[in-house]
This record gives structure tokens, sequence and C-alpha cells, in this order.
């Protein structure tokens, strides 16, 4: 007989045994041994059908193809900038997928983008070994001009954004900030002092308090009225 | 004279007092307390971050280091050096073949995982504590693993099996062993397991039969330290 013995959304650590029998399969962060399916990760239990996934609570970001992310450029090569997004791996950015505009033989790459600009930019590779292409040729995809980068847990971008990006255009509405957020977990803010500040506050709330439920309600009255 | 009660009025299979804490160090990817007695573990884990030296990187999987280290005056003895010493290395080493079962890092090849293990206080089982601190703060860090890993030490004490001994049981004048073990949580599979001082092959078995519920009831406390950082209750 095949039995669930963890309820939908409930916080799971490593190792805990998620289901018996055969009925049900392993999804995401999760893995058979015998009859059972145990978790792999400290996530809440999600169940779809047959399969059960784990979605983390915490982690390092995974590069995927087609993520939007926020990086540091950290080096200039022959070709191209050198990009860190926050985690083990550099990536690449080529001068042919940075931009349209016709470059010299010997031009000098830091006058387009220097060592320490942030940069907004797609990923377009992942390799076995964690070689990353970014391109920044997309509409939105672009080097960032002042305002401030903050650091959030990547897992929590999906409650800083929302439903159909709900949370973040109540964020931008009511700090009257540009908020781009990045999948590595990184968000830039852009606005006034107090606004930039608001904001910034107001996104380490919504990571503290993420899997609370209602959480725009309660951010709606956090944020109070228009600024 | 045989050992019949305990210097601290415990039965013979009763642990210290323990209590553990996740998320104890915000700037680190992962953190734990672990406290059992008067001993007291702070693990922080940081990764998977790019490794260096080069020539250390695997690209088949990622790498897992750790640095034990007590404090200078953490224990009831002299000073102690801080940085590394003999046996700070081989505890570093018995944490990282302790830990590394049950993590899988394939996939962050190339990188590495620190867990940085620090004891502000000491009074025996110190490696027993870190590794079940470093576990939680492992499983906090968000690091894919199987399965948790609790620690205890169990031994003999003038012909008495004990668990878990404090220093006063390890120095008591008699013949004392002193067994620190881990185990995995589900399949009980014994990932560290070493020995000082002298004990019978029939002590021995008895003393690996006390380490099993004594295991549960660290895993017990490492269980609550995870699920108390993320409950919604503490969030208010």
């Amino acid at each position: 007989m095949s039995e669930l013995l963890k309820k939908e959304r409930e916080i799971v650590i490593p190792g805990e045994i998620l289901a018996k029998g055969m009925d049900f399969l392993p999804g995401e962060n999760s893995y058979r041994e015998n009859d059972n399916i145990y978790s792999k990760a400290l996530g809440l239990v999600y169940v779809s059908g047959r399969v059960i996934k784990i979605t983390p609570l915490s982690g390092p970001y995974i590069p995927m193809v087609g993520d939007r992310v926020i990086g540091r450029v950290t080096d200039i090569t022959m070709t191209g900038w050198r990009i860190n997004t926050g985690i083990a791996y550099s990536g690449i950015l080529n001068v042919k997928d940075a931009t349209t505009r016709f470059i010299k033989k010997g031009e000098d790459l830091s006058k387009i983008i220097a060592i320490g600009d942030y940069v907004i930019v797609m990923i377009t590779q992942v390799t076995s070994q964690r070689l990353i292409d970014f391109s920044m040729r997309d509409p939105g995809l672009k080097k960032i001009t002042g305002g401030r980068v903050i650091k959030i847990n990547s897992h929590k971008v999906p409650r800083i954004i929302g439903k159909q990006a709900s949370m973040v255009t109540l964020l931008r509405e009511k700090t009257g900030c540009d908020i781009t957020v990045g999948q590595n977990g990184r968000v830039w803010i852009r606005g006034t002092p107090e606004g930039e500040l608001k904001a910034a506050r107001a996104i380490k709330r919504i990571e503290e308090r993420s899997h609370e439920s209602g959480l725009t309600k309660s951010m709606e009255t956090f944020l109070g009225g228009a600024q | 004279m045989a050992y019949t009660k305990r210097l601290d009025d415990r039965q013979n299979d009763e642990l210290r007092p323990m209590s553990a804490k996740a998320g104890v160090i915000p700037n680190a990817d992962g953190s734990a307390s672990f406290i059992a007695g008067k001993t007291t573990a702070i693990v922080a884990v940081y990764g998977p971050r790019e490794l260096f030296p080069k020539f250390k990187q695997n690209p088949k999987k990622g790498l897992l280091r750790c640095h034990y280290a007590m404090m200078p005056f953490s224990g009831s003895g002299e000073r102690i050096r801080p940085g590394t010493s003999r046996r700070a290395q081989e505890i570093s080493m018995v944490m990282e073949h302790a830990l590394l079962p049950v993590i899988d890092l394939k996939e962050f090849p190339n990188s590495v995982v620190d867990v940085y293990i620090q004891l502000p206080q000491t009074d025996a089982g110190t490696r027993c504590a870190a590794i079940s601190a470093a576990s939680i703060a492992l499983a906090d860090a968000g690091i894919p693993m199987k399965d948790m890993i609790s620690s205890v030490a169990v031994g003999q004490v003038d012909g008495t099996i004990v668990a878990d001994l404090s220093y006063g049981e390890e120095s008591y004048p008699g013949i004392v062993s002193d067994i620190p073990i881990a185990m995995t949580h589900n399949t009980k599979q014994v990932t560290l397991l070493q020995m000082d001082g002298e004990i019978t092959k029939e002590d021995l078995s008895k003393a690996l039969e006390v380490a099993k519920p004594a295991m549960d009831k660290v895993y017990e406390v490492q269980m609550k330290a995870l699920k108390d950082k993320f409950s919604v209750e503490n969030k208010k």
C-alpha cells in the first residue's frame, strides 16, 4: 500500500521519509531508496499527481538558460567581459553579444563596460562544467547606472516578483523606484534616496516572511499610502 | 571501587542537556550552534564557491572542507594556541569523512563548500557536537543531502557503559574509554568511529548498542532546530 506521509507545504529536512510505496514518484530534490521516497533538501513539500517534489528554502543559485541575472564585471578579456553573478562560477559576455555597435580592432573595451560595473544580462548557455555565456542583446538588458544593488536569497525571487508581478508592481508604485529583480537574487533599485531605502527595507521584509500567506496584503499596509 | 553513580547524576544512557539553533550567523550561507552540556559548537558554512588553490579543483564534483578550531580558553586546562594544530587537522579530516557520505556535490564541479567550526567552550565530545552542528548548518545552507548525520560519544568508565562522556569522566582515574560515533539517521550507517582508552570486546558491542537510541535523541534536536528557523510562528 502506498501512503503519503507529509502534508502539502510542510517543511521537511534532508533524509525525511516523504512517502511509502511505489505509487509515488520522486521529483526535484527527492530520491527513492527501496520502497520509500526521501527528501534531499531543506524545503517545502509539493505534490502534483504522483510526483513529490521539494522546493528548497535556501541554497545556491543554479544558473539556467534564459534566466535574467544581475552581475558584476570582474575582468576584461580579449573578446569580452568576465561577469560574476554571486555564485562559484563566473561567466563570459562576448563583445558580439554585448553591443550592436562596430568595435575597432584594439579598442579599449573598458570604455563600453568597465571593471566593477553592474550589468543585467541573460544566460544563453551553461555547460556541464558550468561555463556560462551571457547576452545583452534583448530589451531590458543593459549596463546599470545609478541606484543600488541588494542581495537576497535566490529562492525568494518568485515572492519578490509575486503572482503576475503583483508584488514588484506594488513596490514600484509605493516607492516610486525602478526595480529590476535578477533570478540570481540581486535586485537593482533606482529612485529617490528615501524611496530606495524604503524599497530595500520592504524587499528584506518579504525575504524574511516569504512563506506567510497573504503577503501582498500585509506588504500593502507596511508600505502605507503613496510615497 | 566501581563507577556506579555518574559525576553529574545522569542515568548511564542519559545525554547531557542539548539545544541547537539554525541560522545563528546571518552573513554565512548556512550556520548552526549545538550545545551539549558545557560543550558549545558554532558552525558557519560558506559556498559552494570558487576553489583555490586551483589544483585542488575536481571537474567531477565539489569539495567539502572542514576547519575545526577550539578557542584559546575554551577548555578547563591550559590556554590552547590559536590556529591549527595536529589535533585540529585530524579532527577536520575525520569530520569531512563523517559528513561526505550524505552530501551530494555533483552539481557543483570545481567548487568548494567551506565548513568553519569554532568551539567557544569545551567539556569533552567536541567533535561530536561539531559534526551534529555541521549537519544542521549544511542543511540550512541548502546543500543537497541524502540524510542527516547525528553524532554522540559513548564509552566505558571503570567498567560502566555510559553515553555522552564529560571531561570529568574522560579523565576519571581508572580504566576509561571514549568512543565518538557518527551515524546517518535512516540507515544507521557508521560514518565516524574512533576510540581512546581500553575496552573489552563485549563492552564495545554493548556500547555501540547504547549509541543508536542516543543518536535518535540528537536527531530530534537537529530536526527541531531546522524546522524552528522556518516555521511561520517564529516570524511574528
